[in-house]
């Protein structure tokens, strides 16, 4: 500790600054390929998702049914068919609303009137979470928002389901 | 602010003594490169440790993705080797550094025998260190096998044909390692796994600790 104005680095400092410079330098040139190898599944870009033709137009009513369907899921090196599903009904304006059954508590899978005690409702057997017809959740039950809604186009009388999203607030 | 939390630390435990009895020795001026330029050769066993490190570090790594069974083993290294960013440089890390690993410790083992550095009374570290050299030669057979290609598979052939080859016992270690008497298959493979990322580790570890803690005692060997 040199009272010095200039406030001169010793030779033991600059040893330890430059050693420890390169050292890190090194352990940085090691050590971030295999972070950011670790790190991949998180800042991997999410794929759009096809749509998947579902059930003929004709065939939805006004009353939400439900309709299982089959997309090609790939998981890293594994690839199967995974079998989805979905509560679709006609809208009072005639469009179309598919709803996903996952539950937007803790993620059970609701369905439509499941709970003698509560017709007309999406109801969800984990924690008595209910929703209304439209997907939207009931206050003071266990969901926090509504449940989410496909993408859909429809083509050659063929309704097609993409991707659930979070319905935004209306 | 790292030196503070170090002192808060320190004024409890005490740590200061724990990690200068493991850094603070003399390096005697013959083992010194700067001195003498020939004193080189002494690195190579710390360039072993290095490349061990490297060894360890990229194969935990490479366990996030790898999976050891027979239908998903060379699919799960090839998506991890093209599909997830900087595989191909963790796997390189881990392909590579293993043949580095061996030179290294082939070239410090030459060391250690021309310079008679293994005589009274380091000859106990002379056979701690050729128990490593055995690991790591376990390490390479057995990781050899994990990507599951055809050059893995046919190595693991033939190296299983060696083992058999051993007088009286030859037959059950062959069954032993390959977990089939005449399949290299499913067994083999989580067998090799096993082997290779629990058991031989685990080993080499305490070989390897042994070694230090027998080198700080007696001190390198004496100039020639």
């Amino acid at each position: 500790m040199s009272e010095d104005k200039k406030k001169q680095v010793s030779r033991r400092q600059f040893l330890n600054y430059t050693l420890t410079g390169v050292g890190g330098f090194m352990a940085a040139g090691m050590l971030s390929p295999m972070l950011r190898f670790a790190i991949d599944p998180v800042l991997k870009a999410q794929g759009g998702g096809d749509f998947v033709a579902v059930v003929e137009v004709d065939k939805i009513t006004t009353e939400p049914q439900r309709f299982d369907f089959t997309i090609e899921q790939v998981d890293a090196w594994y690839e199967s068919e995974v079998t989805k599903s979905a509560w679709v009904f006609k809208q009072e304006d005639g469009s179309i609303l598919a709803l996903s059954p996952i539950c937007t508590h803790l993620g059970c899978v609701v369905s439509w009137e499941g709970s003698e005690n509560h017709p007309e409702r999406f109801y969800c057997p984990c924690h008595d979470g209910l929703y209304y017809k439209d997907g939207v959740n009931v206050p003071n039950t266990p969901p926090t928002e509504p449940l989410h809604v496909y993408d859909y186009k429809i083509q050659d009388g063929m309704l097609y389901l993409g991707k659930a999203k979070p319905r935004e607030e209306a | 602010m790292i030196q503070k939390l170090y002192d808060w630390i320190d004024e409890r435990v005490n740590i200061t003594p724990l990690w200068r009895d493991i850094a603070d020795h003399e390096v005697p001026e013959h083992v010194n490169p700067a001195h003498h330029f020939s004193a080189f050769v002494y690195c190579f066993g710390g360039l072993t440790f290095f490349v061990v490190v490297i060894q360890v570090l990229s194969g935990m790594f490479l366990t996030m993705y790898y999976v050891p069974d027979i239908e998903n083993a060379w699919d799960s290294v090839k998506y991890l080797q093209t599909q997830v960013a900087h595989g191909q440089i963790v796997r390189g890390m881990h392909h590579w550094g293993a043949s580095v690993v061996i030179v290294m410790m082939f070239l410090h083992t030459l060391r250690v025998f021309f310079q008679g550095a293994y005589k009274k009374p380091r000859e106990l570290n002379w056979i701690v260190g050729v128990l490593i050299f055995f690991v790591m030669l376990g390490l390479g057979f057995t990781g050899y096998l994990l990507p599951w290609d055809n050059k893995a598979f046919f190595a693991t052939q033939v190296g299983l044909q060696i083992a058999e080859s051993v007088p009286y016992i030859g037959e059950h270690l062959k069954v032993l390692l390959a977990g089939d008497p005449e399949i290299v298959g499913a067994q083999t493979l989580t067998r090799f796994f096993a082997i290779h990322v629990f058991f031989l580790p685990a080993a080499l570890f305490a070989l390897m600790a042994v070694h230090f803690v027998l080198i700080r005692r007696q001190g390198i060997s004496g100039p020639l």
